[in-house]
């Protein structure tokens, strides 16, 4: 090596976005504002449990937040859309970092959920969209029929439909998998890892994990056994 | 020819400080203006690259392996001396000093060595500096540890990996350059001959050991640090691409050789498993603080060594050298392991083995201590030898390790060609006839980062130098030298292979002219070495072609150089009609076996010229005169 | 014992390559894996075929020489050992061993196992230091550093740069690299200094080379000869974050990756 041309970078901020370890700040920093929202509309949807009155009556006052409410779903949005696209241009470098593929790697060190984060994001981001358009929007009608502002009713008719519940218990389990990862990466991108503290933070991503996975399948499964009707 | 050493005269204190007022100076405008070349990137060729390239140099540094970073420096584990007395424990230049001469059997000059012992603390302020990470007390004070038979606790280290942190600083200052621009970085670059020009050093040809091209490059003076020719032995623990081709076509251009017969032996090494072994694993010799070695009383004793009773046991080194123990030097330590398993006493399958046992040291400081001390290198001898050395003692034996002799070089690191500075391990200058434990390091930094600088830039301001190129007949005369030697060695397509000729070449070494030499076995080796070149010179078989990675071409011509150098080694041993240091003639000893050295003969720097294939080397002698340190015997009993 | 070599044979980047099988009939289990290949390529000599190019040099598992894939791991089944020191004795009887040069476009092909590494070089260059020339040192325990600071920066600084963690990572990141050397020096009050500076440089120059992103999967300090381990990576990425927020000076320049052998400076 003996030449050190010199290509100047763009602008502060551009860097930051341009260099993969910036990206995946940016994607720490969303995937955070989703998981807030992941414990938020869980707790929540388990109001469901409490009858339909709490739960409806919840609804209501989400709707009425008026500006809040858009605002927070630009903030979603965006965050997701971020989230996205870093996760894309990533995916893309990661390929042309290796055109010539192994005959034969084999993961020795690795987690099954941090190898699968490719494959789980994609598809809850697909259920997400059915999800939207299920109960938020009532384009998809599964069960019987939607009724703008009854919660309750929309859920369980909808749940009481095998596979959407069976959709939807995919879609959470996949969920707690990209999060049983992300959970303690997001910490790991934005600098925060300290020996003693972070096997703790490993262990808590999984309880957590799982804890949201109960959390949200807790409602199909109640509906499907007959428990909330 | 007369050789000069050009000691400065006046009190040794001053020497150094004297010299550096003396040389003059490059003005620091014109500095970018003189190219030069450093071939080697370890310690003392990184360190040296990097400082040129800080003073303003064009420097191009030149390495054969793919990245400067793992020159074999890199592997040294046990520390680097300096005379900070930061122990508080009597330490000082002058001990430093006064050790390195007396360890060095008295064959080293002491202005060279007074000079190191006055920059070795330097080269701690650098290092610490660059960011190495040397071991620290707790309240944030360097700490150090006694070493290789010294008194006193004046190395630093870095875990096991001294060699490692020292190099990777030199290392990152180089590529600090190379990013500055000031140095070109050439890896995958051999350099095979010299280039001579009106009598000064103007180039080197080179061989890309990727495209097979070879090629020329100028520079007003060259600086070569291309490490030890310990390879000679084919075992040995040197790196397996240690060669001394650099140094030896610029012997055969003109450089003196100095003191060849001059090989360490270390101590304590994984002794040889099979004929298929590639090289010998060191261990540290920090081991010996707190191992005991011993053998059986008996010879031939079979049995598991835990189930050798104590009384059955000889700790020869406890018994023979009461006040040093199992701490003796290095050559003291290899030639006692030598002599009792000479005497059939020796352990392991091949019975060429000592015990370096822990138990004792386990039982007294608990397990976690050693651990601390030294998992890793336990680790790497069960990694190695699938023997938990927690439970059973540790098999060692000695093995070749540094070569204290190199191309000539005065004070200020010159060799007999004009333009022509060697440095590190390749000169020959600090060591004499043994080198002590911890003291490369220090060497290769100490000429590196602090001597050259001020000695080449009095030469560069010392001299002029009239352009020249490759069309310059002496250098179309060297590149078609190694253009024919490649040819030749790519042609012969004979029946064995390079590695065959080089394991035998060793073992005559090693046989002949190893731990212990004696005249009538020199003279053995000396006719084989040469029935062995013949042969080949003519059976050798080389696949491949010359316009890409072809490792066999490389090795062949390193193994060529080797035979030359190993002849050298012969007949220099051969000439020293006595024992010192790493150099032991059999027929020179004490009454009790120890090293007899004859002051009155040979107290010199055996220089030696070529004079072509076939005619026997002339040689000078540049006589040693010891003002300070006064030779006495070596004793550590 | 008996093992069969499946190796990866290219003769140059330009050059189709393919897997090649030699069976080796009597491999010594006590010897390395690397002597195990000089066995092989002594027999390929004696034959007048070409012998397998491989990097090697120290063979005590402390220059970064060697490395090949061994049945898809880098570096083989051993943990923490390179594969001049792992041993045939952690293979089976009659075993077959699949051998492959490390792959990634920022270490391309030369010819059979030996791949291109200088991209590591680069990365260094463009900040892997303290920028302090010889004679500018203070004395040396002028600055103190705690034990504890000292052996953080030592557990760093072990990196060998061998690349097996590019090697192993399903991006082909550098990341543990990179960051081995960012916290190795911005540890220590000595490299603190710049340390804004080297982050950025060193991220910027490992964008540059072509290295894919670390998705904090653990592949690399899984295989690591030196057991790096992953915390160096957060403190790149901090020093990075903080860097990117507070760096006043104008943005850094990269050196531009060479491939080529021929480029010249003269």
């Amino acid at each position: 090596m003996s030449t050190t041309a010199v290509n100047l970078r763009q602008s502060r901020a551009a860097a930051f976005w341009y260099s993969n370890t910036g990206k995946k700040i940016v994607m720490a920093v969303t995937g955070a504002i989703l998981f807030i929202f992941v414990i938020g509309h869980m707790l929540g949807n388990l109001q469901i449990f409490q009858g339909p009155e709490r739960i409806n009556s919840y609804g209501r006052f989400l709707h009425n937040l008026g500006e809040i409410l858009w605002a927070e779903r630009i903030v979603l949005l965006s965050a997701v859309v971020l989230h996205i696209i870093a996760t894309v241009q990533l995916a893309l470098r990661n390929k042309a970092a290796r055109p010539i593929g192994y005959s034969r790697r084999d993961a020795i060190n690795s987690s099954y959920a941090s190898r699968t984060m490719y494959w789980s994001g994609p598809i809850v981001l697909a259920f997400v969209i059915f999800h939207l358009l299920h109960l938020t929007a009532g384009m998809i009608v599964p069960g019987a029929a939607f009724i703008e502002g009854d919660v309750y009713h929309n859920v369980v008719s909808g749940f009481q439909v095998w596979w959407v519940s069976a959709w939807y218990i995919l879609a959470v389990c996949l969920l707690g998998l990209h999060l049983r990862h992300g959970i303690w990466s997001m910490f790991q991108s934005v600098g925060v890892n300290h020996p003693r503290y972070m096997p703790l933070l490993k262990q808590a991503a999984m309880w957590i994990a799982a804890v949201i996975v109960l959390g949200y399948i807790s409602i199909p499964i109640s509906v499907l056994l007959g428990l909330v009707k | 020819m007369t050789i000069d050493s050009k000691i400065p005269s006046g009190p040794i204190e001053k020497a150094w400080e004297k010299t550096r007022f003396d040389l003059k100076l490059v003005n620091p405008a014109n500095k970018r203006k003189h190219t030069l070349i450093v071939v080697g990137s370890g310690l003392a060729g990184a360190s040296a690259a990097a400082t040129l390239g800080e003073l303003g140099y064009n420097v191009k540094c030149f390495c054969f392996q793919d990245s400067p970073r793992r020159a074999h420096s890199i592997a040294a584990q046990g520390g680097i001396n300096a005379a900070k007395n930061y122990q508080n424990d009597g330490d000082s230049v002058y001990r430093l000093f006064y050790d390195t001469v007396k360890g060095g059997d008295f064959r080293a000059r002491e202005a060279n060595v007074y000079r190191l012992a006055e920059i070795s603390v330097h080269i701690i302020d650098q290092c610490v500096a660059q960011g190495v990470p040397f071991a620290r007390e707790y309240g944030g004070a360097l700490t150090n540890r006694s070493f290789g038979g010294a008194q006193v606790s004046r190395t630093f280290y870095a875990r096991g990996q001294t060699g490692q942190q020292l190099l990777l600083g030199a290392y990152q200052a180089l590529e600090r350059q190379v990013r500055a621009g000031t140095v070109a970085m050439y890896p995958r670059t051999e350099m095979l001959d010299l280039i001579v020009i009106d009598g000064k050093a103007r180039g080197i040809i080179t061989r890309h050991l990727v495209t097979g091209e070879i090629e020329t490059h100028f520079a007003d003076a060259v600086i070569l640090g291309t490490g030890g020719y310990g390879n000679v032995y084919y075992l040995s623990t040197n790196a397996k691409g240690s060669n001394a081709t650099a140094i030896w076509r610029a012997h055969k251009r003109g450089a003196l050789f100095a003191n060849p017969c001059f090989t360490q032996i270390h101590p304590t090494c994984i002794p040889v498993s099979g004929d298929y072994q590639s090289k010998l694993t060191l261990m540290s010799e920090s081991l010996r603080n707190d191992g005991r070695i011993w053998v059986p009383l008996k010879k031939g004793d079979k049995r598991p060594p835990n189930e050798i009773p104590e009384a059955e046991r000889d700790y020869y080194l406890e018994r023979r050298y009461p006040s040093f123990g199992n701490l003796v030097p290095r050559d003291v330590a290899s030639r006692n392991a030598k002599a009792v398993c000479d005497e059939g006493r020796g352990v392991g399958e091949t019975g060429l083995g000592v015990y370096l046992d822990f138990s004792d040291a386990i039982a007294r400081l608990g397990r976690h201590v050693i651990e601390e001390r030294y998992g890793n290198l336990f680790d790497m001898y069960q990694r190695i030898t699938d023997e938990d050395p927690y439970k059973v003692p540790m098999r060692i034996y000695p093995a070749i390790h540094y070569t204290m002799g190199g191309l000539w070089v005065d004070y200020l690191l010159q060799s007999t060609i004009p333009g022509l500075f060697v440095i590190g391990e390749a000169n020959f200058s600090d060591h004499g006839a043994n080198r002590l434990g911890a003291s490369a390091l220090m060497q290769g930094l100490s000429d590196g980062y602090f001597v050259i600088p001020y000695t080449v830039g009095n030469y560069i301001a010392s001299n002029k130098f009239p352009k020249v190129d490759a069309s310059h007949p002496e250098a179309q005369a060297a590149i078609s030298c190694v253009q024919q030697i490649t040819d030749k060695l790519l042609s012969i397509k004979g029946k064995r292979t390079v590695d065959s000729f080089h394991r035998e070449l060793g073992k005559i070494m090693w046989d002949y002219c190893g731990m212990s030499r004696n005249a009538e076995s020199l003279k053995t080796a000396i006719g084989q070495i040469r029935a062995l070149r013949e042969e080949y010179w003519q059976n050798v078989n080389v696949p491949g072609s010359d316009n890409d990675i072809n490792q066999s071409l490389e090795k062949a011509g390193r193994v060529a150089d080797f035979f030359e150098l190993g002849e050298l080694m012969c007949i220099d041993a051969l000439q020293r009609n006595e024992s010192c240091g790493g150099h032991f003639r059999e027929e020179y000893q004490t009454p009790d076996g120890e090293a007899q050295r004859d002051d009155e003969h040979y107290s010199y720097v055996a220089a030696w010229g070529w004079r072509g294939q076939g005619n026997s080397p002339e040689l000078f002698k540049e006589p040693l005169e010891f003002h300070y340190v006064h030779p006495s015997q070596r004793s550590y009993k | 014992m008996k093992l069969t070599l499946k190796v990866w044979r290219q003769k140059s980047p330009g050059e189709k390559g393919a897997f090649v099988t030699y069976p080796m009939d009597n491999v010594n289990p006590d010897m390395s894996m690397l002597e195990c290949l000089d066995v092989l390529n002594e027999s390929l000599s004696a034959r007048g075929e070409e012998p397998v190019a491989f990097e090697h040099d120290c063979r005590e598992g402390i220059c970064g020489s060697c490395g090949f894939m061994i049945n898809g791991v880098a570096h083989g089944p051993e943990r923490a050992t390179t594969v001049c020191q792992l041993t045939m004795r952690h293979f089976k009887d009659g075993e077959e061993l699949l051998i492959e040069p490390w792959r990634a476009y920022s270490f391309p092909l030369i010819k059979d196992l030996v791949v291109d590494r200088r991209a590591f070089d680069r990365i260094i260059a463009a900040g892997g230091y303290v920028s302090v020339s010889t004679g500018n040192a203070p004395e040396a325990n002028g600055i103190p550093v705690g034990k504890e600071v000292a052996d953080r920066a030592m557990d760093a600084a072990a990196c060998i740069g061998c690349g097996a963690c590019v090697a192993a990572c399903p991006n082909a990141a550098a990341a543990l690299f990179t960051g081995a050397k960012v916290a190795h020096l911005s540890v220590l009050p000595q490299g603190k200094v710049e340390a804004n500076r080297r982050a950025l440089a060193m991220v910027a120059q490992m964008n540059e080379e072509g290295f894919g992103n670390c998705t904090n999967i653990g592949e690399c300090t899984g295989v690591c000869p030196k057991s790096i381990p992953l915390e160096v990576i957060a403190r790149m990425n901090r020093d990075f974050l903080r860097a990117s927020f507070k760096r006043r000076e104008e943005p850094l320049a990269t050196i531009t990756p060479v491939y080529d052998w021929k480029e010249k400076t003269e």
